[in-house]
């Protein structure tokens, strides 16, 4: 039996632009938030698994983000790595009433 | 129950046979009974390196292959001491008898020599590989005391222990093997005199001129040559030779005799059992004799007409045997060999490949000569395909030369390339002569051998395949030509892949078609791109590419989606590997004041900066700084931003010119400034980097910058563009000679503008005007040929027009949270679950 996922809310949509990504800090986690043009939102570990770098910071789109650092890519829904063996942990989140709402 | 094994049979345990048999054992271990006969009473040696026996470099057991051993440890029963001489193939035995112990393998007359009682062995199939013996050219006197042949290691036994006593000798063969016999008995201590009856040396792999330059090397090593000389009688008094007689009359006085006139194959066996023999034992494709049961390989067969006697064609020969006869691949196919060697002849290398002299009359034919150094090299192209080639005395491109000889593929337009190398500094060694170990992607780290199993067993057949499975060429992308070498090398051809022309993957397009495409539909903003052009398909790894493109062809009318931006382009500054970010303030020309200096380090303190260092484009950078700082910072130093983290102008770096320097013979300072206020921020395909310098001296590197202007005497600038001294070093091409600052104004305007719209995304201007050439560039900027120049002039006004200063954003973020730190969530749980 799973732990019920306790539910946050990151504030208003507003704060991230459209095709933009923001870091947040949840309970001393970095968690990435990425608010795609397409209108879907994701949310995923902010740090690369390769050399941490910010992925909030990566250019994202088609439901992929490209970490900054070097380039390596990671799928949004899935967490899954374009590098065999690295692979992102993801979160559930979703917009309700302009309000972003986070999983973990 | 297993079935019971075949019984497979080998005539011949010289280096053909043997490979065969290793090949087979790799295919299907423990198929075969296997039984071998073999004339020699050893395993089986490498007959190549005979010469070196011969000189005492190598000891005989050194050049064993297979040392009896191997045939115990792999169930192999040798016969070795015995001859094979006939195929039964009625009852399907072959039979054989011992030699006698002094009795030469490959003697002619076989069933004489032999000893002892007979040997049969029935068989399911045969494999020949009897070879071939030496070929000795009538003459009376030959055979007895003082007459060798060169082909065994008993053979150079008995040469080495007769020259102990000798003073001369003679070689009668100017061939690869006869000069190799020549060079083992110099260091015996004999005088030796080399004897051909053709006008050259090496006439398989010579042409006459470097057939002679070989003959002046050889002769200077203290071996005297005669050509066109034909023995015709070996004298002998008191029963040792004193003497050969030739052809034309004359004589040459000598205490021995060598024979090494090339070789003919051995085919009694096949004639005694009734199978085709022509030149050689004749086989088809799969290397079967007349008789299905019955194959053949290696010197003594006669494939398609052809016979063989290097060991490259030998071994493919062998492969197809074993994948035929178990059936590993039954569709196998030998279809002949083309020749070429890389050999070293006497200390001389040499590489020599297909034809010697052109034979149809559009052959190019290409040389070099130069005899001080006994260097040769020559090319035969026909239909822009190398058909043969040879390179005497330096081989650096041999590498190369046989991929493409082999390989079949077009040749360089700049056939000095394949003499000498790249003139653009590009390996000039093959990547094929490189070990596996090797790495070919220093930014990757990726070695020859990944890319090669990337090629061979992942099937990848294009520049961006291989990239894609082992990340070689991702980095600064210089390795680009090795890996389509390698693909050239190990899948014959490189498969375009037209992913590789499109400016960026997500949208299939070239650039010049793309900034069509663009201009005809006025698109004007990175996601208008991909909702016309990809199918509404938004592709990350494409948005900066098109961001720098549509900015170039709309300057001010740019739709700016800034989510299409690199961070660096979002947050004006460069992103470092902790996630903080430097800071450049533009400082025109590498001239600043006393009062700008104090400022930035007042920033430096107040800001904790834990980095302050000179740039190498005479700059101040302030590293290590906090994303939600930056915009304090550019307010508080008042200066506008350097662009030290975008694709675009960068910098242009001065000399002191003309007010303190000596030398200085233009005011490179003041020039350099109107450069930087002009071009400050113009994004491009690649970043710019300029420089200007007071005269010819160079101090601050222009001849070496995307664009430099250099100061001549007579009030003159020299303006260069395309030099590079990164990871690639090159000199800019000197594009024209002018004499205001207005005209290196105009001129650079032009040139970045035509750059910013022909180059590929992230091609540096290095790469760009080296594949245009300067030539053309000078064409269309100069003498404006396609009368473009006013329209580029003014494009480029436009762009700096639209020039704003980034750092001016501090007042003003252009979205929300552009500044921001990681933001606090807060804790506050909502209680629902489903809302």
């Amino acid at each position: 039996m799973s732990t019920t996922p306790t539910v946050i809310n990151l504030g208003s949509i507003e704060k991230i632009a459209a095709g933009h990504s923001r870091c947040y800090l949840v309970g001393g986690t970095e968690v990435a938030v990425f608010r795609q043009r397409d209108g879907r939102l994701f949310a995923t570990q902010n740090r690369c698994p390769h050399k941490q770098g910010p992925l909030s910071e990566g250019v994202s789109g088609g439901g992929k983000v490209i970490c900054p650092l070097h380039s390596h890519k990671f799928e949004l829904a899935t967490g899954t790595g374009s590098e065999s063996g690295e692979c992102v942990k993801v979160y559930a989140v979703r917009e309700l009433n302009g309000e972003i709402l986070l999983s973990v | 129950m297993n079935p019971p094994k075949k019984k497979l049979v080998v005539v011949g345990n010289g280096m053909a046979g043997a490979r065969v048999v290793e090949e087979v054992l790799k295919r299907a271990p423990g198929r075969f009974d296997i039984t071998m006969f073999g004339a020699e009473p050893y395993g089986n040696y490498n007959r190549i390196l005979l010469s070196n026996v011969l000189n005492g470099s190598q000891s005989a057991t050194e050049i064993f292959m297979n040392p009896l051993s191997w045939y115990r440890e792999n169930g192999i029963k040798l016969h070795a001491g015995v001859r094979a001489l006939k195929i039964d193939r009625e009852r399907k035995v072959v039979t054989g008898t011992p030699l006698k112990k002094e009795a030469l393998a490959y003697a002619v007359d076989a069933a004489a020599a032999t000893d002892g009682v007979a040997v049969g062995e029935s068989y399911d199939h045969v494999i020949i590989a009897t070879g071939s013996r030496p070929f000795v050219p009538p003459m009376e006197g030959f055979g007895g005391t003082g007459t060798f042949l060169f082909r065994t290691i008993d053979d150079c036994d008995q040469i080495a222990a007769y020259a102990k006593n000798c003073k001369t000798a003679a070689v009668i063969g100017g061939g690869l093997l006869g000069l190799e016999a020549a060079r083992g008995l110099m260091t015996h201590g004999v005088k030796v005199t080399i004897l051909e009856a053709a006008p050259q040396l090496m006439v398989a792999q010579l042409d006459s001129e470097s057939g002679q330059m070989l003959r002046a090397t050889i002769e200077a090593m203290g071996i005297a040559v005669k050509c066109e000389t034909i023995t015709t009688k070996i004298v002998r008094e008191d029963g040792r030779i004193t003497r050969l007689d030739f052809k034309d009359g004359t004589s040459l006085a000598t205490d021995m005799v060598v024979v090494s006139a090339g070789i003919r194959p051995i085919t009694e066996i096949a004639t005694a059992s009734g199978l085709t023999v022509s030149k050689g034992i004749v086989c088809d494709d799969q290397m079967r004799t007349s008789d299905r049961d019955i194959f053949a390989v290696g010197e003594c067969v006669e494939h398609r007409g052809r016979l063989y006697g290097l060991v490259d064609p030998i071994w493919d020969q062998a492969k197809t045997l074993a994948d035929v006869i178990t059936g590993f691949n039954p569709q196998a196919g030998y279809l002949g060999s083309k020749l070429g060697t890389k050999l070293k002849v006497m200390g001389v290398e040499l590489a020599s490949m297909g034809e010697t002299k052109p034979s149809l009359p559009d052959d190019e034919v290409v040389v070099y000569r130069e005899p001080s150094r006994g260097v040769y090299k020559k090319l035969i192209v026909r239909d822009n395909k190398l058909v043969g080639a040879i390179l005497l005395g330096e081989t650096d491109t041999a590498g190369v030369l046989m991929q493409m000889f082999m390989g079949n593929t077009a040749v360089s337009a700049r056939r000095a390339d394949l003499l000498f190398g790249s003139s653009t500094g590009a390996p000039v060694l093959s990547v094929f002569d490189l070990p596996d170990h090797a790495q070919i992607c220093n930014c990757n780290g990726v070695s020859k051998g990944a890319i090669k199993e990337a090629i061979q067993l992942g099937k990848c057949h294009s520049v961006s395949k291989v990239a894609g499975c082992t990340k070689a060429g991702l980095g600064c992308g210089s390795c680009k030509g090795l890996v389509a070498q390698l693909i050239e090398a190990y899948a014959g051809e490189v498969t375009d892949d037209p992913s590789e022309h499109y400016y960026v993957p997500g949208v299939a397009l070239e650039k010049s078609q793309l900034v069509a495409e663009i201009r005809r539909r006025g698109l004007k903003s990175v996601s208008a791109v991909f909702r016309e052009l990809a199918g509404g398909k938004e592709c990350p790894a494409s948005k900066v590419g098109l961001a720098s493109l549509l900015k170039t062809l709309w300057a001010g009318d740019y739709d700016d989606e800034r989510d299409a931006r690199f961070i660096n382009d979002r947050v004006h500054a460069n992103i470092q590997k902790d996630g903080t970010y430097s800071v450049v303030p533009r400082i025109y020309g590498g001239v600043t004041s006393a009062a700008e200096l104090r400022r930035i380090a007042d920033v430096a303190v107040k800001y904790n900066v834990p980095l302050v260092k000179f740039t190498g484009g005479q700059r101040i950078d302030l590293l290590g700084v906090k994303k939600d700082d930056l915009p304090k910072m550019w307010k508080d130093l008042g200066i506008p931003s350097g662009h030290a983290y975008t694709k675009a102008f960068r910098t242009c770096k001065s000399c002191v010119g003309t007010d303190f320097c000596r030398y200085g013979v233009g005011d490179s300072i003041k020039l350099a400034q109107e450069i930087e206020r002009r071009f400050q921020g113009i994004e491009s395909p690649h970043k710019m980097k300029l420089a200007t310098a007071g005269c010819p001296r160079n101090c601050s590197e222009a001849y070496v910058k995307d664009i430099g202007a250099v100061a001549i005497e007579g009030g003159m600038w020299e303006i260069y563009i395309g030099g590079a001294a990164g990871g690639s070093v090159r000199k800019g091409d000197l594009l024209i000679t002018v004499k205001t600052h207005d005209e290196v104004l105009k001129y650079t305007g032009r040139f970045m503008q035509y750059y910013r719209e022909h180059g590929k995304y992230l091609e540096r201007t290095y790469h760009f005007v080296e594949r245009l050439g300067i030539e053309t560039l000078k064409k269309i900027l100069v003498e404006d040929s396609e009368g473009i120049a006013a329209r580029l002039d003014a494009d480029m006004q436009k762009a700096v027009d639209a020039y704003v200063d980034p750092w001016k954003e501090a007042e003003l973020p252009a979205y929300p949270g552009q500044f921001s730190a990681p933001e606090l969530a807060h804790a506050l749980a909502t209680a629902e679950n489903n809302g």
